[in-house]
């Protein structure tokens, strides 16, 4: 018993840090000398390495709102499933907690489709996705499978 | 007697001196309201005397303190504070005719699509009154330039606007001098008007101030700042779930409320169908009783 709940709270909380990761590190585009999004691009030129800011386009930032609320929503699951932890009863499920996780699961999805799909009308053809893409891509699946075991699983003594 | 004491001489110096302060200051401002009409000008060397009524007011106040019953303390905390807010408003009432400098105000930056017109505003803050001889300026400076150029001038009552320079033929003045307001308008806009533009305001005898400057930046599609569309979704999702959850805990609360309401009159009526009960069959020799 205590090893399904810790495993279960590994994996949450490893899906946590991967959406961490993919938000705070900006590499979702990596060329030769520059990386961009999701807040910065930098360049490396002769001079040395430089940033700026990252385009204000109005998709950049839905993908950056949607990553941050998949963070939040994330978070809140966790804090959620420790609550319920002690508070539901015997042979109850967690519903909450696993909605919260989904949604989250869910947002993440959205983020990285809208990115896919709208990335090159400011992201160079000879630019490559980045690894913080591809940690989001990898962070739904996780969210999402952590999200339906919270709704599947119910408590036991 | 112990109360009326003490503070009898500090009452009768701030009620006096009050009462001079309070229509010095109404004179003062009829006076001011009357010298600014033309035929009355004669009338403003007499209101310039007035400046001595703040003298007046700590003269009396001062021939308060010296009388020997104040350095008594006061019976009541309440007159310690009616005396300190005195002395506030007092002090608030010098402090400004000593700081001069008037204040310019323009916007930060503005954004205007290419071939758009745009409203360049400029109004200042003076402690004096606005005079007749209240002058605007406009001047630009280009982006990457040191050199600035004088685009627009008010004075003596008459705008100049710029016939020779950039902006020939293309600023109009829309302000409104009387209420301190400077405004220019520039029409259609074009890239070679970005820059930084400076507006300096003089309200005589007032003259010490900073100009402001506002930049301006034209663009062929005016852009969102970034964080907008950001902050604006997770605004909104985060709304909704605090309004889902506190929709959730008022049902709760009411459908509770409606249960305990509708328990509470379920036992009153049955206590009362019980004492009816016990009631009836114990005085036989009640008359109301036999009727029924």
């Amino acid at each position: 018993m205590l090893l399904l709940l810790l495993g279960i709270i590994l994996l949450h909380i490893a899906g946590l840090v991967l959406l961490f990761v993919s938000t705070i590190v900006s590499v979702w585009t990596s060329g030769e000398t520059s990386t961009a999004d999701l807040w910065i691009n930098c360049t490396t030129t002769n001079a040395g390495y430089h940033c700026d800011p990252a385009s204000a386009g109005e998709w950049i930032q839905a993908v950056q709102a949607l990553m941050i609320l998949s963070i939040i929503f994330s978070c809140l699951s966790l804090l959620l499933f420790f609550c319920q932890l002690f508070t539901l009863q015997k042979g109850g499920r967690f519903f909450l907690t696993g909605t919260f996780q989904i949604l989250a699961s869910l947002f993440v999805m959205s983020g990285a489709i809208i990115y896919t799909v709208m990335s090159p009308q400011w992201v160079p053809e000879t630019e490559a996705f980045g690894y913080s893409y591809i940690l989001a891509w990898v962070a739904f699946p996780l969210a999402l499978i952590s999200g339906l075991i919270y709704v599947i699983l119910r408590k036991r003594e | 007697m112990g109360r009326a004491g003490p503070m009898r001489g500090v009452w009768l110096g701030i009620n006096q001196g009050t009462v001079c302060f309070l229509l010095l200051s109404c004179f003062e401002a009829l006076c001011r309201v009357a010298s600014s009409i033309p035929p009355l000008h004669f009338l403003s060397p007499p209101c310039t005397r007035t400046r001595s009524r703040v003298g007046l007011f700590l003269d009396r106040l001062l021939s308060g303190l010296r009388h020997p019953s104040f350095w008594e303390l006061p019976a009541k905390p309440e007159t310690m504070l009616t005396l300190l807010a005195l002395a506030s408003v007092v002090l608030l009432g010098i402090v400004p005719e000593q700081s001069q400098a008037i204040v310019i105000y323009t916007g930060w930056e503005r954004h205007a699509l290419l071939g758009s017109d745009i409203r360049l505003s400029c109004s200042f803050f003076s402690w004096r009154w606005t005079s007749e001889d209240v002058t605007f300026s406009w001047t630009y400076r280009p982006d990457g330039s040191r050199d600035s150029i004088s685009i627009f001038h008010y004075t003596g009552g008459a705008a100049y606007v710029d016939n020779k320079g950039p902006f020939r033929d293309r600023v109009e003045f829309v302000g409104n001098p009387g209420r301190r307001d400077g405004s220019i308008l520039i029409k259609n806009l074009d890239f070679n008007d970005n820059g930084t533009f400076t507006c300096d305001a003089k309200n005589p005898p007032d003259i010490v101030g900073r100009p402001s400057s506002v930049r301006l930046l034209v663009f062929e599609k005016v852009p969102i700042q970034a964080g907008v569309i950001t902050g604006a979704i997770i605004g909104v999702v985060l709304g909704l779930l605090v309004l889902i959850v506190v929709i959730y805990y008022l049902m709760r609360f009411l459908v509770a409320r409606r249960v305990f309401s509708l328990s509470v009159s379920k036992h009153g009526k049955k206590k009362k169908e019980g004492s009816q009960q016990r009631q009836g069959p114990v005085p036989p020799a009640d008359p109301s009783k036999i009727k029924v």
